[in-house]
């Protein structure tokens, strides 16, 4: 069980770097409490893995430091520190039994064949496998075999952190479910700290406590998951998170108010700084409302998904996708909308203005 | 892997069936039509039934020949196999010392065969070569023209210089195959390097080990050229292997009967031994 | 320890060109000097065997020929045998694995065999003394041997990455071109040189199939030993050249083969 403090880290997969996009990671700060259930999202090539990697040791940062409860691990290999991974893929040794799978750590690390034993046994039944533990390891399905990787990790009982990275990934779509619950479900159980690495915004959602988001190398939120749909700092969490994403539209700062399609918003902060490359307001599909007056739209099109209606809609600064009740009236043309005050926010260069 | 059954796979496979099969099977039926038979020259052909096979199957000179192929391909297989594995992982897997390991260990793979033979021959003259002039100088006395175990020691060295890269590339191509994330996973688990290479690499390698073996096989089983060039099959009978016997049979003695025979009874030892070890080592494939 | 593993592959290369160095030093040397002197070096060096190489019609066209019949047989090959080790990797079918090892079963006979049937055959369909014709007799051992190699790489990669493509939405031949051949580049890379290699070095066939205009260099070089004696240093001079067309070849797909692995698809 640790700590994790990440101070710092920048990494870069050249030994030389002349510009932003040398590196995979920049600068990045994470103070990680003990025994909490985290995730990293971000699309592909956002940096995570690396990331991730650097945590477990398997690389090496370019620059910054990595601490686990205070110590300084930075120098240390993957067996020293004490982590467990469970990779893309399910990784177990093929010619060997599931036994034989999960007790391989152990064995390594000098237990004795009584502990070992326990230990395995402990592990394969919180993981329902304890009538295939004679099986070679080889014949299970996918799911079968990410579980074994699971447990190779579990059945350490030194174990700082277990890092996931994109496990479901190679899991049938209807058994990602009952392996995401057994997750979460075996974390509130054995209470140790979890990072997941993933792109699937559900799957970080509903795993973690709190979702680190990154992009492009760089962490550009942390937080809940309600504090990162409520309020988005970066224009790339409100596009990511979300389903439909958050609509992002270029608009205008006027007197430190907001001037969107020749309107002024009602706003809640009053901006000061104003010399941005780009600003935009950002409002979730969700926060829109159809009113007798306000930003006039087109409708382009309405589709139902049973438990909300879709509209796409269309003004002179771009489309905007409103989500309604299924029971709403939709106007057929044309409608004037508005935005909930609360939830609409202004991004200069990307970042939220507040 | 779970295989599913799916019939339309068939049609993935029908480029290759064709052009394979349009090769093969014309010549097979030429092949067993002569062995049945006996030739008297000018095309003439009397039916014999199994007359050459039996007495070719009972013939002192096809069972010295076949041993002396057996013990050849054994001592191949012992020598080339383990050495290709070994130097396969031991090869640099980035840097500038690829392609300068690709290419020069592809080097002799890319000799014709008769030039292989004619080089190893002069490189191996007692006088003039420098492998023979070399071991010479150092004390002992070869002359692979004249002595069988010489001879033996130098169509050996020929056959594992020639053809040990072929393991290698196989096996270096392998184990490059094999996924980071198994090494990564092995050094979390505390494994050591004996146990990578025993619950890793070799399982992984597998097909392509069985592949290497099989093509050593049947390669070393059939040699031909090679030894021809180098040897004759000399010192007297010491290097005449099954090719090189068959050949001179039907050539030397115009036999096309015994000669078709015989190459029906050496490509059918060859079928087995292949069959019995690819059932072997693919024992466990079917079912996962 | 890490001392030791370097020493392994530098003994090997040093055992390996040590031979290839005495070719080297034949071809500069005359065949007199060959059979009656025992130099390390040429003690008059000569180019004059690569000289009649590079001028003779005959010898240059030679490897102009088997270039030419090697890169399409390799082609064929390859294309052929992609889909084909792919049916038997991930499919069952009927008589799937009795085709397969049937397959193999092509490199067992001996060419000897084949060499009065195909020259029947191919001189009936009037491609005697073609390239295609050897490229397509060639077929016979190399797309065995293709499938072989390309079936056992493909094992390697797991039916889940396949079905992973599918649900992202890509296409069977999208999947295939961009997630499933970079995954098994060192497959591929191999497969190419050893259908080149066994093309290049084949013999029989391509002797037997020729006359004159498609000659490969192998056949050619046979030339060499003519009545008046074993021409060593020509044999020699072109011996070494025929090392080249090869290396070059390994020299492309050195990449594949070494960086065989994929990432996986993140």
């Amino acid at each position: 069980m640790a700590k994790i403090t990440l101070k710092n880290l920048s990494h870069s997969y050249l030994t030389k770097q002349s510009n932003d996009a040398d590196w995979a990671l920049r600068g990045v700060n994470i103070d990680w409490k003990d025994g909490g259930a985290y995730a990293l999202l971000g699309p592909s090539g956002c940096g995570k893995t690396t990331l991730l990697n650097i945590i477990s040791g398997l690389l090496k940062p370019t620059e910054g430091e990595i601490l686990f409860d205070d110590k300084n691990v930075t120098a240390l290999n993957p067996v020293e520190r004490d982590i467990a991974q469970i990779f893309q893929f399910p990784v177990i040794y093929d010619t060997m039994t599931v036994y034989d799978n999960l007790a391989f750590p152990l064995k390594n690390r000098g237990l004795s064949k009584t502990e070992i034993d326990s230990k395995v046994k402990e592990i394969g039944e919180m993981l329902e496998l304890t009538s295939t533990l004679n099986n070679k390891a080889a014949g299970l399905t996918a799911d079968g075999k990410q579980k074994i990787s699971l447990g190779r990790g579990l059945v350490r009982s030194d174990v700082n952190v277990i890092m996931f990275d994109e496990p479901l990934t190679v899991i049938d779509p209807h058994l990602k479910w009952v392996l995401r619950s057994k997750l979460k479900e075996l974390h509130q159980k054995i209470n140790r700290t979890m990072i997941y690495v993933t792109h699937d915004q559900i799957e970080a959602l509903t795993f973690a406590d709190q979702v680190v988001v990154m992009h492009e190398g760089q962490i550009v939120q942390t937080g809940t998951p309600v504090e990162l749909f409520e309020k988005p700092k970066h224009t790339f969490v409100g596009h990511f998170i979300g389903s439909p994403g958050m609509n992002i539209l270029p608009c205008k700062i006027e007197n430190g108010q907001i001037n969107f399609e020749g309107k002024i918003l009602p706003n809640n902060t009053s901006i000061k700084k104003t010399n941005f490359n780009k600003t935009q307001v950002g409002i979730r599909p969700e926060f829109i409302n159809f009113s007798n007056e306000g930003i006039k739209v087109k409708i382009k099109r309405v589709s139902d998904t049973g438990r909300h209606k879709v509209i796409d809609t269309e003004c002179s600064s771009g489309s905007i996708k409103i989500l309604a009740n299924a029971s709403a009236e939709i106007p057929s043309d044309s409608a004037y909308i508005t935005f909930d005050q609360k939830y609409t926010y202004v991004y200069g260069d990307d970042w939220i203005i507040e | 892997m779970n295989k599913t059954l799916n019939q339309k796979a068939w049609f993935f496979v029908i480029p290759v069936f064709v052009l394979v099969a349009f090769n093969a099977v014309v010549p097979l039926m030429t092949v067993v039509n002569y062995s049945f038979q006996e030739t008297f020259g000018s095309n003439v052909f009397a039916w014999e039934g199994t007359r050459w096979f039996k007495e070719i199957l009972h013939s002192e000179r096809f069972h010295a020949s076949l041993g002396r192929q057996f013990i050849f391909t054994f001592i191949i297989l012992l020598i080339q196999l383990p050495l290709g594995i070994a130097i396969a992982l031991t090869m640099p897997k980035k840097g500038w010392g690829v392609p300068v390991c690709l290419i020069l260990m592809s080097m002799p793979l890319l000799i014709p065969w008769n030039v292989v033979g004619a080089m190893w021959n002069i490189f191996a003259l007692p006088e003039i070569g420098f492998l023979g002039n070399s071991l010479n100088s150092l004390g002992f006395d070869y002359n692979f023209t004249q002595q069988s175990g010489d001879a033996w020691f130098t169509t050996i060295l020929m056959d594992v210089w020639h053809w040990t890269s072929l393991v290698v590339l196989l096996s270096y191509a392998g184990l490059n195959s094999i996924q980071p994330a198994y090494y990564q996973a092995a050094e979390i688990d505390g494994a050591s390097r004996w146990d990578i290479f025993r619950y890793i690499e070799l399982p992984k390698m597998k097909k392509v080990l069985t592949l290497a073996i099989l093509l050593r096989f049947m390669d070393s089983f059939m040699i031909y050229t090679e030894p021809f060039v180098l040897t004759g099959g000399g010192p007297g009978n010491a290097t005449n292997f099954l090719s090189l016997d068959l050949v001179k049979m039907a050539l030397g003695q115009f036999d096309l009967g015994p000669a078709a025979a015989m190459s029906l009874i050496y490509f059918l030892i060859v079928l087995l031994i292949c069959w019995v070890f690819y059932s072997l080592m693919m024992k466990d494939e079917g079912r996962t | 320890m890490k001392k030791i593993k370097w020493m392994v592959p530098t003994f090997y290369i040093i055992f390996l060109m040590l031979p290839i160095y005495w070719l080297l030093n034949m071809s500069f040397k005359s065949t007199t000097e060959i059979i009656n002197v025992y130099s390390l070096w040429p003690q008059d060096f000569t180019l004059d065997n690569y000289k009649t190489i590079f001028t003779d019609s005959t010898w240059y066209m030679g490897y102009v020929n088997s270039v030419t019949y090697t890169v399409f047989n390799t082609i064929i090959s390859v294309s052929a045998a992609l889909p084909a080790a792919y049916a038997f990797s991930r499919y069952k079918f009927l008589g799937d694995k009795h085709l397969f090892f049937w397959l193999l079963t092509n490199r067992m006979a001996p060419p000897a065999v084949f060499a009065l049937p195909f020259f029947q055959f191919y001189s009936s369909v009037n491609l005697f003394d073609t390239h295609i014709a050897i490229a397509l007799s060639h077929c016979l051992f190399n797309i065995p041997l293709a499938v072989w190699i390309l079936e056992g790489f493909m094992s390697a990669v797991p039916k889940e990455l396949d079905e992973t493509a599918y649900v992202d939405g890509y296409s069977f031949p999208k999947f295939f071109f961009k997630i499933f051949i970079p995954t098994i580049a060192a497959g591929i890379g191999i497969t190419m040189f050893f259908c080149f290699m066994f093309s290049w070095v084949e013999l029989l066939l391509a002797k037997t199939l020729t006359a004159t205009i498609a000659k490969p260099i192998a056949a050619i070089m046979t030339r060499t030993s003519s009545t008046s004696g074993y021409e060593l240093g020509l044999l020699a001079a072109a011996g070494s050249l025929t090392i080249i067309p090869g290396a070059v070849v390994i020299y492309f797909v050195r990449n594949y083969i070494a960086k065989g692995f994929a990432m996986g698809r993140v």
